[in-house]
């Protein structure tokens, strides 16, 4: 067992962790952050992504020593500082781009990234940009939409193919 | 008008915790003292377990204890809930399915023994130190090959690979072969409807929990029906009673009907919680899900349908063979009978229809419902015949449907095939969907992608489904060992707050809010005084929980009666303040007022007085304000829709891409139009993943090709295009209290029809007319190989 700390979601935290022992493991067992999710085992699904430095990470695809002196930011870090939905997580809500809520922290993750980097993105754009991220139940009509909403873009109008 | 109540798109109260990371999911409860399960399964198909050395692993650190069947001789195995009579009377072959493989392995992913450790990695780390040796023995793959004599057989015992042989309706048989040697015209299709694999983003949890000194067990899991867990697990393999049994469902991150059946993992944890009184817990891998969660579809068909010579259709006749898989999931005899037979009419007039399903085992993984279940299936093999048989005559499918459909002046529509649809308007459905897919402009976008080198082609379908699963009386009948109602319990708190329990259970659907809609259209509150409860068998009443489509039409059903029973006492107390009889009390907007009166009581003045009974009718009514109803319901709901599907395909290299989707869906009345929406859009994606990307393959030895999402093409964001979804038609369900019909399975019944219509309608404009069928996934290179064939 190794020593680490990290900065996650503005505090410093640390614990004792295995080699082996994976970033989404440290921060839901360890830390006890369970809205990071697993929904696989091969880094396909995006349930667990999270910010390491700023960057988009699937937590599942690191280890947590590798993130050693790091700050890290997860889905329990997302709302605004008086506890109220930010802009994106209010999108979200405001056009159902949830169901079952089980992938959502890792689009929610995903999506900020993109915004971060590209702040008025295209359709294209954000389904190219959640390609590594699954969802099973929403067809992802809505959270594609949520995400166009959070970028100050007007989906009022019904959104169609073309 | 209460605020939020039937018809307003809520936004979704349990969106909150999803959204900041507050979710309770299975695998987020840990219990203090908690060891950890891991199962070995097996890597073959077939084989006999020879030996099991434990020895070694069990001296590794933190081994608490390792499991094998032996361990469970004297537990019951997983039970089956429903036995098909075949065609000629005789009940299914039902085998035994034990919680750990006892002499035999049967599938890649067979659970044969389980390591109990102190953490997770020493249980796995335990698991590579035991030694099991199996004697492969030859696997079957094919169902046809699985019915030839000399087959493997996959249960000794029970002396055939044929669960059973059914037909429907069996008296018809002769009847629909005479129309088919009359018929001006026959149409043959055979084709297969893939094996799917649910894939809900939350793979299986299950944590069990001992408490020695009232003997009491808990189960949390990742369940869409936590009473019907705690019954077939209590009665039929552990043998606990159900007050000493609670099963839990907490926030289930989605089912599509894989988390219904009652799996081994579950009983597993709940015995080794009590022999080691430690807390065990157990999470799936994404690739053990692949390997034990019960797959979908994988059926193999010939549907044949006969025509006059007025293109009336005469007959439907079908003959499918039925994957099982290696032992019977829990609801799978049904689902390619009475869910799959049922719905052979379609929307359609055709007056003689025979259905005969052979259902077979085979060396893979149990199979089981899927979203839709049964009525995809039906739905494919029809919508793709009768699309076949109009490219034969050389008319308009559209027209050819609409000639054949049921009118809507026939409804009640008693079809040949024993259900009755209450109602429904399925011309209204189809002109909607040409109206808003533009189906007039197609022809011009068609010379424009022709002017680009592409294929343009434009699929309909229309759908029927039975929702609102369904009178106990006849699926008893029928061979379902459960009764189908559901059930709800309105709790009106002192202050006029409302609790309701529910049996239903939602992994998605958002029944917290929507149900809250409900109960505050009717009392006149605002649905924030309403509270929704599920998932918990120890405070909510026997209910069945969530699938086909039924939470809303049976759960909701359940919901307004309770409702209505707290009503009629409200009225009676109102009466009692206000001195009036209790028929002319009126209730509007959460007051009750004495008719034709300014005399009135608000909401909160009765529920007090329910609960401070100084001035009560005592001598007549109990005090208090808690309703439970039970809601059994007289018939199936039919949904109905008209789906078009406009795609594009490379004639380079197969490639098919979407470039719209339309579903117009007829639901009866809606409760939250944006929930409605949002359960289509989904329910689209996975049919649109069943036609393009997704197969559960197998190769001849029984290996699973497709174990994991590297293989296993889940449709992502760059799938799909944004959905055209419409439900203005709207023709109420008759016979439920809210006139609804369900709306959680439509999308992924109508759509895999009209994807693979589309694609020949694409290739026969650009002359390919060899291409009569392409069997799913329609993938580049099936496509690309139907095009150079
Ligand atoms: S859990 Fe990390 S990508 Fe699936
Ligand atoms: S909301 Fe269920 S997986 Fe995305």
């Amino acid at each position: 067992m190794t020593k680490v700390s990290m900065v996650v979601n503005g505090k410093t935290v640390s614990g004792e962790v295995e080699g082996r022992t994976l970033l989404v493991q440290f921060l839901r067992d360890g830390l006890g952050l369970t809205g990071t999710h697993v929904g696989c085992d091969t880094s396909q699904c995006g349930a667990c992504t999270v910010h390491v430095d700023g960057q988009a990470v699937k937590s599942c695809t690191v280890f947590a020593l590798d993130v050693a002196g790091a700050q890290v930011r997860t889905i329990e870090g997302m709302a605004n500082p008086d506890g109220s939905l930010s802009t994106l997580q209010q999108a979200f809500q405001d056009h159902h781009g949830l169901q079952c809520g089980f992938c959502t922290p890792g689009m929610v993750m995903a999506s900020a990234a993109l915004l971060a980097e590209n702040p008025t993105p295209t359709e294209a754009e954000v389904r190219h940009h959640l390609e590594g991220n699954l969802c099973r139940c929403t067809g992802y009509h809505n959270i594609v939409k949520a995400v166009l909403a959070a970028s100050g873009q007007d989906v009022s109008a019904p959104l169609a193919a073309e | 008008m209460p605020k939020d109540g039937i018809g307003a798109s809520t936004k979704r109260r349990e969106d909150l915790r999803f959204l900041t990371g507050k979710g309770r999911y299975t695998d987020d409860i840990n219990i203090r003292g908690q060891a950890y399960a891991h199962f070995i399964r097996s890597d073959v198909a077939h084989g006999r377990i020879v030996s099991i050395d434990t020895a070694a692993a069990e001296a590794m650190p933190g081994v608490l204890r390792i499991f094998t069947a032996a361990d469970f001789a004297g537990v019951g195995g997983l039970p089956c809930g429903w036995q098909v009579t075949d065609r000629h009377g005789k009940p299914m072959l039902e085998p035994k399915h034990p919680v750990l493989a006892d002499g035999k392995v049967r599938h890649v992913g067979d659970p044969i023994a389980a390591v109990v450790a102190e953490t997770y990695e020493q249980a796995r780390d335990a698991a590579e130190a035991v030694v099991i040796e199996i004697e492969e023995l030859p696997a079957v793959v094919d169902m046809k090959a699985a019915l030839q004599p000399g087959s493997p057989l996959v249960h000794d015992e029970i002396g055939s690979n044929l669960c059973y042989d059914w037909g429907f309706v069996e008296e018809n048989r002769a009847a629909v072969d005479e129309a088919f040697a009359r018929a001006a015209h026959v149409t043959t299709l055979d084709l297969v409807n893939n094996r799917l694999v649910a894939n809900p983003m939350e793979p299986r949890v299950a944590v069990g929990d001992f408490e020695a000194h009232n003997d009491q067990h808990t189960l949390y899991t990742t369940s869409q029906n936590p009473h019907v867990i705690r019954l077939l697990m209590g009665a039929f393999v552990l043998g606990i009673p159900e007050h000493k049994l609670r099963v839990v469902a907490p926030d289930v991150g989605g089912g599509f009907g894989s988390k219904i059946y009652h799996y081994a993992e579950e009983a597993f944890v709940t015995f080794a919680a009590k022999q080691l009184k430690r807390p065990v817990k157990w999470t799936s891998s994404r690739s053990e899900a692949f390997m034990s969660d019960a797959h979908g579809r994988d059926h193999v068909t010939r549907i044949e349908l006969a025509l006059d010579a007025d293109n009336n259709f005469t007959a439907l006749r079908c003959l499918t063979h039925a994957n099982m898989g290696a032992y019977l999931s829990t609801f799978a005899p049904c689902i390619p009978t009475w869910l799959h037979g049922t719905l052979l009419a379609g929307n359609y007039r055709t007056p003689l229809i025979y259905t005969n399903v052979k259902a077979v085992f085979t060396n893979t993984v149990p199979v089981d419902a899927y979203r839709g279940a049964g009525r995809p299936e039906a739905t494919f093999q029809l919508e793709r015949v009768v699309d076949k048989a109009a490219r034969e005559l050389g008319v308009d499918p559209v027209e050819l449907r609409r000639q054949n459909f049921i009118r809507p002046d026939q409804f009640p529509y008693q079809t040949p095939v024993a259900v009755v649809y209450d109602t429904g308007n399925y011309h209204a459905t189809m002109d909607k969907l040409l109206e808003i897919s533009d189906y007039a402009g197609f022809a011009a976008r068609a010379a424009e992608s022709q002017a680009r080198g592409k294929l343009r082609g434009f699929g309909v379908a229309h759908y029927i489904e039975a929702c609102g699963i369904a009178p106990s009386n006849l699926v008893g009948q029928l061979g379902a060992r459960a009764g189908l109602y559901e059930s709800a319990t309105v709790r009106v708190n002192a202050t006029g707050s409302i609790t309701v329990m529910t049996g239903s259970h939602s992994h998605g659907q958002g029944h917290e809010t929507t149900f809250a809609q409900v109960v505050a259209e009717m009392i006149g509150c605002d649905a924030s005084q309403v509270e929704i409860v599920h998932g918990d068998t120890a405070n909510t009443p026997m209910g069945m929980g969530t699938y086909g489509s039924r939470s809303l039409a049976v759960g909701g059903s359940a919901l307004v009666k309770a409702t209505n029973k707290i009503i009629n006492k409200a009225k009676k107390i109102a009466a009692h303040l206000l001195e009036a009889a209790p028929e002319d009390i009126e209730l509007k907007d959460g007051k009750f007022t004495v008719a034709g009166t300014d005399k009135s009581k608000s909401w909160v003045d009765i529920t007090l007085a329910a609960y401070v009974p100084h001035n009560y009718p005592l001598a007549e009514m109990e005090p208090g304000l808690e309703e439970t109803a039970f809601y059994d319901p007289s018939n199936f709901t039919y949904p109905s829709g008209a789906y078009g599907c406009e795609v594009e395909v490379d004639p380079e290299t197969g490639k098919v891409t979407i470039l719209s989707f339309t579903a117009a869906d007829d639901f009866g009345n809606i409760v939250n139009p944006m929930i409605v929406e949002g359960q289509v859009q989904g329910g689209l994606a996975q049919g649109i993943g069943q036609a393009l990307l997704e197969s559960a393959a197998y190769d001849e030895s029984g290996q699973l090709l497709t174990g994991s999402f590297m293989d296993y093409a889940m449709p992502r964001a760059d799938d799909v295009p944004f959905f055209q979804v419409d439900h203005s038609s709207c023709t109420p369900c008759t016979h439920n209290p809210l006139g609804v019909k369900g709306c959680g399975e439509a999308g992924a019944i109508g759509s895999p029809p009209a994807v693979v219509n589309a694609v020949i309608d694409a290739l026969h404009r650009a002359g390919m007319t060899h291409v009569t069928h392409i069997d799913m996934p329609l993938t580049p290179s099936r496509v690309w190989a139907a095009m150079n064939a």
